[in-house]
Parts: structure tokens; C-alpha cells; sequence
């Protein structure tokens, strides 16, 4: 498998995801600076956690607009699956790939700790070596995590089963407690129709070494393996 | 080149009142005289010596103790006096660390003051070639009654968040603490720890002539002009007045000067490097002019402004964040300029090295400063300013102490108490895993982050415990040094060294400069007794508000190496039937305890001693087991004794204990609550039990079982019993609690 991390001035977690990919791949993914037109022949293009140009306008909206994003949402649109880790996700949200947008939390600040995930579906590219309904535990670290969409579009990813992850209890029910952010319908990771891109505000990469307290996000890097080789 | 006619003051331009707002007096003022050949200074020139020469960047009455304190041991790389200090880790690898205050401009604005703190020390360690790794910050607030303190953390909290999770550095631990004597005059000491090449390291000093002089990152603006001249002032009631010397902080801006010059320093263009912190553009180019021993010209018609019409006294004192100033090989300008741009930064040659010893200054064709470097750099006063011993304190029998009427409820309480109970709602705000090596997160005794790809870890912590300086300054300096070095070995870690932040009051008072001097005293004992060098640190004096001082807070940033990242412990019990021993001797000390202060309601009689000769062996035998792979599982006792020591390492495992008050003839609260140093939890298998007590017999170490872990509460002998769930909710709800109460 080839994978490219798009870096972005302001990316923070691009290290991070290269190491968990290196890991899987047994090589280092291209590091891709977000002022090249293009991106490098690749099995899977991956947009990093981080702070992309200060996020000092909404988060990930600045990067949506980089030089390098029109050939990802060429590419994502052909079908190369793309993965968007927290400001990644964001990214996706803001360029449309992926319906919806990211409020401030719920409580107005900063959340960094580990959350428990319900696993929605285990068919898709991304989550293949987990079980359906399979609770892990992954950590989020945001600002702007609390995911919002209208009612219409709520019921549209229900109804496709679209959603990828949800913020859960221990027994993987989606309660109010569970939820850190406020997001609707406890959504913590969103497929497009395909399944082809994957968005979610979890960082599978902060738990996919033994070391770091466990290795629930491994299974996500060596799904992808797995299917694109 | 220099003649009256354009350098000296303009009629009236100096006067008495001019020279006392820059914080000189009048023998100060004649030394300027003097260093400048007979003449007055212009206004410039006045204020490039009033930041100098302040006490900020002087150090002019802290010099004369601080030599006191040991710098050097075979794995120092570089001691005090540069921008960080530097350790040796192995395999031509270095840790670079160091600590420095931010106190006032945070008690004026708190989120920005905390922020360009975070920001600052960042610049002071990656100026030197490393990329931070890891930061800490300790945090002394007010008493939780006082109006503004709700007001204060909140700020602070988010400013060290807001800069530290958005340039991607884990803040990974530290302090916080509240005391009425912080009401008008918080404490924010922030630490950075990063990780260099030994080979590739990078210093301050600007050697050769002819060099060129450049300038890089965010532009120059208005703000933080006379930020170390604030510093080094005392606090009255319009201190809000001074917000606009704050600065303000850019963290997108800084992440993008981290990697700029990162990719710079890969290569070899780079004489030397400073960042602009204390004092900006003046303290940087002196620094670096006077440590390569050339002088220096800067021609400020050069410098990008993002304001209009500034003029050479502004440009020379702002304190605008975020910028670098280095010296390059000549011919290299165009390829630095190059990784400049591609990260979107200003690059500029400001300035040339000269031959001439002097640092001057030019603007719109005129000189505005010629000033003997020297003079600047060096030649500030120094004062060995009176001082006078705190009295020595009676050490206070247990038995004088009276008994809670009941031990679970005393323990319920002092779990919840601000200074004790749970600090989530804080570092839960910080991003402490970013960079995905963060193996020992915030809450045990030290945090441990790896080095990156290696089987190498740092441990990192900061302590001291002020209530013991201002009780007895010599012991409280020795115990805070003591329990870094504890709180690391508590991990696994060899201790390397300490940075230190030296929080004191007015140092023209004889009783302040005696908490100083005897603070510097035990800490030097400490350090000398445990090969424990101080390599880096920062000195904040002034520290009042209308007369009234904070608590003496020599604050202590200590690293430790642990070789093999496999063999460390964490501060957890380890299993249900586990056997919990403990190392150290028990005096039941509750002089100065949080519980004689908290709950019997008085601060009396000595702090607790420390035996550094036990503290070493002690010590050193726990690292031993955890590196023989032995033991997994240890905390250190230290604030609010040993119950409070064994309910942590309950909660951190959801695992109780049952424990023993042993055969000691000492009154129970004072086993459970006393705060006797050099002490140890083990929490080990069953039958490793045996040998470990065998092992430190055979050492003449003192050892005993504690009890035996497993239900979910705790209990003393079967009885007193206190549940987990309602430790952990006493425990975690305060600070939340406190925080959302409008």
C-alpha cells in the first residue's frame, strides 16, 4: 500500500499518523506539503490532526481552500479513500466531502482524553478488522469537535448507515454521558455514500501502540492494509 | 563615529522622574553616565539600559547566591547562561530544558501571559537546535475565596492550552496549587523539555566580523515594551493599567518559525542563534554580540514593523513574540531566506557584526544608540544585598496535634481540598499526547515521554512545596530539589538535573533575601548530595502586591532518563492481591502537613526534614527493582502523608487496600498523615515480596508491608472503611465544581 499525508502549515499529528501507517506498512508514507498541485499516485491519501494555519478562522476551513486540495477532492471523488483524522475531518466537512460541520464543544473548551466508540459497521475499508458493535477506546483532543448537521441530513446518514463511529458507555449504548462534545446524534466518525472517505475526530493513531496504553486505533491502519495492500 | 551632537539627550529629555519610570536609581543612572564615557544617555539609550540592567535580565541581586548552586557533572552539556540547559541521554543524544517565569503579565492578562510563557520557553529551547518534546507548568494561584482566582485559572488554563495544543507539544504535567499569599500576584513558571543532536546543537554566541545579522518570524509591533522592566517591579492596585506591555501570542506563527528553523539548522548557515523574549531585539543582539565578543550594528530601518511610525526606542524594547534573531554565515542569506518564505515568514538582514565592541543602532540615518556592549552585557550592578535568617521553627510532637474525630472522613476531606484533589478539569484542556509519546500521562508522580524512536524515555516533573520554604527557607529549598528527584525515581528514572524558577518577593527587604538565600542554600545542599546540577533556570523577584509577598517559591523542573522505556513504573496499584510495601522511615511529621493546615487549622513548627544520605538510598534501591523489571508500581508520599499516597494509587487502578498502622509508637493520624520524606509505595506480586524485603534488610534500608490490595475501598486494619466511588467523586468534584460555580 502507498499512502500520502498531506501536511499543511499548522499540522501537528502528521508525525503521529506516519508512525501508526509505518507501522502497518513496514514504510513511511509520503509526507506531501499542501502547496504542490498534486498528490502523488497513492492507495490512500490521509489529512492530519492539527491546527492547520492557526485555525484562527473555523477550523479546517482555511486548509480546504490549499492549493493540494482541489487534486484530494479530485481524487477522493474518483474514489481513492481518504481518511481525516480530527482537523482532517474537519477539512472534509468544510470541502463538502462530507455533509455537516464542527460547533465548539458543547462545554466550550479543549477536550483531551480517552472516549469510548461504538463500531457502526465493520464493511467498509476502514474498519474491517474490527467486529460490528465493538466498543473502543480512542482518545479525542479538540476544540471544535461537536458535530452538527440538520435533521434531514441526521436522518439521511442514519438511513445509509453512514455513520462510522459513535461516542458511547462502556456497554456501547450512545448516552448523553458518553457524548464529550455535544455532537448530534453522538456521531464521532462519518463515511460519504461509498464508503470511501472516512472522517472522524477520535485519533486512532494516539492508541495503536502498547506503550501509549493500548491499541484499539491499530486495527483501523491495518484494515486499510489489509484491503489496499 | 559618535559625537554629543547626535547621540546626547535633547534638552530635558532625561529627567530624574524619566529615569526612576525606567525602574533605575540614581546610582544606577551615574553608572550609566559613566559607562557611556561622562555623557547622558538619550532616551534610547536610556531604555536599552533600563531592560538590560533590570533585574529581569541582570539578575543584579539573585547573581551573588546563584553561584552558589552546583552547574556542572559529566552529564552536563551546557550549564546556566545559555538559553536552556543541556543533559547528555546517551547515544549522541541531549535533553534541553529549562523553566522561566510569567507571573505578571498573567495576573494582568491572564490567557495572553500564560500563553507567550508557553510560547517563550518553547523559543528558548528549539533556538538551541532541539525540538520541544514535552511542557510543564507550575501554577500558584490565590486563595479559591478571592474574587478574581475563578477568573485567573480559567485564563491561564486556556492561554497554556490555547499555545500548547495548537503548536502540537504535550503539556504533560506540573503544579497548581492555591494560597492567599498568590491573591494579587499568581505564579506562572512554565518548562519545556525537547530533544537535540549532540552534534547538532546551536548557541548564542555571534563570532566573526562582517557577519550578517538577520532577523526572522512575526513582525514587530507596540506590544510588550518594557515587559522585564514590569517584571521586576512590585504590583499596587492599577497594576490593570499596564495590560498593553503584555504581549500577544501567535502559537500558528511560532509552529511555523519551529519547523523553519529546524530545517535551517539541518544545515550548517547558522553562527548563531537567540530568540527575542525579555527585552526583544536590544537583549538578543547584545546577548549574542557580547558572548561571541564582537560588537554589533543594527540598522532598524530594516526591521519589519506591523505598525507605522515606530520609533528606534520602540523597536528596540518591543517585546512582540515570535521572532528570532541569528547570526548567519556570509553568502547563506538567500538559501535561509528560502525556508523562510516556504513557511511564510519575514526574513530580513537587520544589522552587521562589527570589530567595534560596541552595540549601536540606527534609524532614518541617524544613530540613536552607541553603547560599550561590555557595559550592557556586563556591567550591571551587582548587589549582595542584606539579608536576615527566617527563625528556626520548633519541631512539632505528633502527639501535640490533636486526632480527626474520625480518619475516613479526615481522608475524604483532604482528597477534595484544592491543593489536593484532582487536577483533570486542567490537564484534561491540555493536548498531552500529541506526538504520540507520551507513555506516562499527567496525574502520576512524573510524567514519561519516550524519546521518539528509541527505547528511551524522559521523566519530567516540577515541584516544591512553598509552605515549607516560608517555614524554614534552607529545608524547604533541600525538600523541593529532594522530591523531583523522588517523583522521577518513582518512575524508573535516573535523575539528570534541574532548571529552576526561583519565585521570591522584594529583594531590597533583608527577610525576602533571606528566604532567597537559604532557599539557594538547601537546594544546593540537595542538589551536591544527590549529583543532581541545576543547568538552567530563571529568577522572579518582586512578587508583591501593596507590601504583601507571595510565599517563597523556588520552583523546580527536574528530568530523568529512563533507559529502557519496557522497565518504568506508574503510580497505579498493580493488581488485586498485591502486597503493598513501604520504603522510608515514619516519624508522623505534622508540622507544616496539609493536615495540621487544613484540618486542624494551623501552619506551625518546622516542615518535615530531609535525610538526603537516606534519600539517595532509598532512592536509588526502588529504581534498582523497577530496572531489574521487579517492581511496576510505585508512588511517592509526599503531600498529605501516606493514606493519601495509598487512596491515589487506589483510584489510578479502581483497586483497594486494606492497610496496617505497623508496630510504630506513633498516634495513628500522624502514620496516616504525617509528611515524612524519602518514603516509597511499592505495590508487587506476592512472591517477590520476600527477596525485595530481604534486598533492602541486606541495605539497612527500612521496608515494611503496608497492607494488601484489593476490594474497592480502602481500609486501616478492616476498619475506617472508605469506599472508592466516594473518594473518587470528593476527589475529582472540587476543581470541576469550583470552576462552573458563576
Amino acid at each position: 500500500m502507498k499512502a500520502a499525508v498531506i501536511v499543511f502549515p499548522g499540522s501537528n499529528c502528521d508525525r503521529d499518523v506516519a508512525v501508526s501507517l509505518n507501522a502497518v506498512m513496514g514504510s513511511s508514507p509520503e509526507m506531501v506539503w499542501h502547496g504542490n498541485a498534486e498528490v502523488p499516485k497513492s492507495d490512500l491519501i490521509v489529512l492530519p490532526g492539527g491546527f492547520s494555519y492557526g485555525d484562527y478562522l473555523r477550523s479546517g476551513a482555511m486548509a480546504a481552500h490549499s492549493p493540494i486540495m482541489k487534486d484530494v477532492i479530485k481524487k477522493a471523488n474518483s474514489g481513492v479513500p481518504v481518511l481525516g483524522i480530527c482537523n482532517g475531518f474537519q477539512m472534509l466537512t468544510e470541502t463538502g466531502l462530507l455533509p455537516g460541520v464542527m460547533l465548539r464543544n458543547a462545554n466550550l473548551k479543549f477536550i483531551c482524553k480517552d472516549v469510548q466508540l461504538r463500531v457502526e459497521r465493520n464493511d467498509t475499508v476502514f474498519t474491517r478488522r474490527y467486529k460490528k458493535d465493538q466498543v473502543i477506546t480512542i482518545p479525542v483532543a479538540n476544540h471544535d469537535g461537536n458535530y452538527f448537521a440538520d435533521e434531514n441530513t441526521l436522518a439521511r446518514l442514519e438511513d445509509n448507515n453512514l455513520i462510522a463511529f459513535r461516542y458511547c458507555d462502556a456497554d456501547g449504548h450512545p448516552t448523553g454521558e458518553a457524548n464529550p462534545n455535544g455532537s448530534a446524534r453522538n456521531i464521532a466518525g462519518l463515511y460519504n455514500e461509498n464508503c470511501t472517505i472516512l472522517g472522524l475526530m477520535p485519533h486512532p493513531e494516539r492508541l495503536a501502540d502498547k506503550q501509549l496504553g493500548g491499541i484499539d486505533g491499530l486495527a483501523l491502519f491495518e484494515s486499510l492494509v489489509e484491503t489496499l495492500h | 563615529m559618535s559625537s554629543q551632537d547626535t547621540l546626547g539627550p535633547r534638552a530635558d529629555e532625561i529627567t530624574p522622574e524619566i529615569v526612576a519610570e525606567h525602574g533605575l536609581n540614581r546610582e544606577e543612572y551615574d553608572r550609566v553616565c559613566e559607562s557611556l564615557g561622562g555623557r547622558a544617555p538619550n532616551l534610547t539609550e536610556l531604555g536599552v539600559f533600563s531592560v538590560m540592567w533590570s533585574e529581569h535580565c541582570s539578575y543584579k541581586s539573585s547573581r551573588v547566591w546563584l553561584a552558589k548552586l552546583p552547574t556542572t557533572g559529566p552529564q552536563v552539556i551546557c550549564g546556566p547562561g545559555e538559553n536552556a540547559g543541556i543533559v547528555d541521554i546517551g547515544d549522541g543524544q541531549a535533553a534541553v530544558f529549562k523553566m522561566e517565569s510569567h507571573n505578571h503579565p498573567s495576573f494582568i492578562e491572564p490567557y495572553q501571559g500564560a500563553a507567550t510563557g508557553v510560547g517563550g520557553i518553547m523559543r528558548d529551547v528549539f533556538t538551541m537546535g532541539a525540538r520541544p518534546a514535552a511542557n510543564l507548568n507550575a501554577l500558584r494561584f490565590g486563595s479559591p475565596d478571592h474574587d478574581k482566582t475563578r477568573h485567573l485559572v480559567s485564563g491561564v488554563v486556556s492561554g497554556i492550552g490555547g499555545y500548547g495544543n495548537c503548536i502540537g507539544v504535550p503539556t504533560v504535567g506540573g503544579e497548581v496549587n492555591f494560597d492567599k499569599s498568590y491573591d494579587g500576584n499568581i505564579l506562572v513558571n512554565a518548562m519545556c523539555v525537547g530533544l537535540a543532536e549532540v552534534d547538532k546543537i546551536f548557541y548564542a554566541a555571534a563570532s566573526g566580523v562582517g557577519n550578517p545579522v538577520v532577523y526572522v518570524g512575526s513582525k514587530t509591533g507596540r506590544d510588550g515594551i518594557h515587559g522585564a522592566t514590569m517584571a521586576s517591579a512590585e504590583f499596587d492596585d492599577d497594576s490593570d493599567e499596564k495590560r498593553p506591555t503584555v504581549q500577544v501570542g501567535d502559537p500558528f506563527t511560532e509552529k511555523l518559525l519551529l519547523e523553519a528553523c529546524l530545517e535551517l539548522m539541518a544545515g550548517d548557515a547558522i553562527i548563531g542563534i537567540q530568540d527575542m523574549g525579555a527585552a526583544g531585539l536590544t537583549s538578543s543582539s547584545v546577548e549574542m554580540a557580547d558572548k561571541g565578543g564582537v560588537g554589533i550594528e543594527l540598522d532598524l530601518d530594516l526591521v519589519p514593523c506591523r505598525e507605522e511610525a515606530m520609533t528606534a526606542y520602540e523597536m528596540l524594547l518591543s517585546e512582540s513574540q515570535e521572532r528570532m534573531l541569528m547570526v548567519l554565515t556570509p553568502g547563506r542569506e538567500d538559501g535561509a531566506k528560502k525556508i523562510f518564505e516556504k513557511w511564510g515568514l519575514d526574513f530580513a538582514v537587520v544589522g552587521i557584526t562589527t570589530d567595534t565592541g560596541r552595540f549601536v543602532a540606527k534609524h532614518q540615518g541617524k544613530i540613536k544608540a552607541d553603547i560599550p556592549l561590555d557595559t550592557l552585557a556586563n556591567n550591571a550592578p551587582k548587589y549582595n544585598r542584606p539579608w536576615i535568617a527566617g527563625e528556626k521553627r520548633p519541631v512539632i510532637v505528633p502527639d501535640e496535634v490533636p486526632a480527626p474525630n474520625s480518619l475516613s472522613d479526615a481522608l475524604i476531606k483532604l482528597m477534595s481540598l484544592p491543593d489536593l484533589c484532582s487536577r483533570r478539569w486542567v490537564w484534561e484542556q491540555y493536548d498531552h499526547m500529541v506526538m504520540g509519546d507520551t507513555v506516562g500521562r499527567p496525574g502520576g508522580d512524573a510524567a514519561v515521554v519516550r524519546v521518539h524512536g528509541t527505547d528511551k524515555s524522559l521523566a519530567v516533573t516540577t515541584d516544591v512545596t512553598p509552605r515549607y520554604v516560608a517555614a524554614d527557607a534552607h529545608e524547604g529549598g533541600k525538600q523541593a530539589v529532594a522530591e523531583t528527584w523522588r517523583n522521577l525515581t518513582a518512575t524508573g528514572a535516573q535523575p539528570l538535573a534541574i532548571t529552576d524558577c526561583m519565585n521570591f518577593g522584594n529583594p531590597q527587604r533583608p527577610e525576602i533575601m533571606g528566604q532567597f538565600a537559604g532557599a539557594i542554600e538547601g537546594m544546593a545542599e540537595a542538589c551536591n548530595a544527590l549529583s543532581y546540577p541545576v543547568v538552567s533556570g530563571n529568577v522572579s523577584l518582586y512578587n508583591e502586591t501593596n507590601g504583601q509577598a507571595i510565599l517563597p517559591t523556588p520552583a523546580i523542573g527536574g528530568v530523568g532518563l529512563i533507559k529502557n522505556t519496557e522497565r518504568r513504573a506508574s503510580a497505579a496499584i498493580g493488581h488485586d492481591g498485591d502486597i503493598l510495601l513501604l520504603v522510608g522511615t515514619e516519624r508522623g511529621h505534622l508540622g507544616q502537613s496539609l493536615y495540621q493546615r487544613d484540618l486542624v487549622g494551623k501552619s506551625e513548627g518546622a516542615p518535615p526534614p530531609v535525610d538526603l544520605t537516606a534519600e539517595l538510598r532509598n532512592g536509588n534501591f526502588v529504581r534498582g527493582l523497577i530496572e531489574a523489571g521487579d517492581v511496576a508500581h510505585v508512588h511517592d508520599c509526599s503531600d498529605g502523608g501516606l493514606w493519601v499516597a495509598v487512596s491515589e494509587m487506589a483510584m489510578a487502578a479502581d483497586i483497594g487496600a486494606d492497610i496496617t498502622l505497623g508496630s510504630q509508637q506513633l498516634p495513628a493520624h500522624a502514620i496516616l498523615f504525617g509528611e515524612d520524606q524519602g518514603r516509597y509505595i511499592l505495590s508487587v506480586d506476592a512472591d517477590q515480596v520476600a527477596k525485595i524485603i530481604a534486598s533492602a534488610e541486606s541495605l539497612a534500608i527500612p521496608v515494611r508491608k503496608l497492607g494488601v490490595a484489593g476490594g474497592k475501598s480502602l481500609r486501616i486494619d478492616g476498619e475506617h472503611e472508605v469506599k472508592l466511588a466516594d473518594l473518587r467523586q470528593a476527589h475529582e468534584s472540587w476543581l470541576p465544581e469550583y470552576m462552573n460555580t458563576v
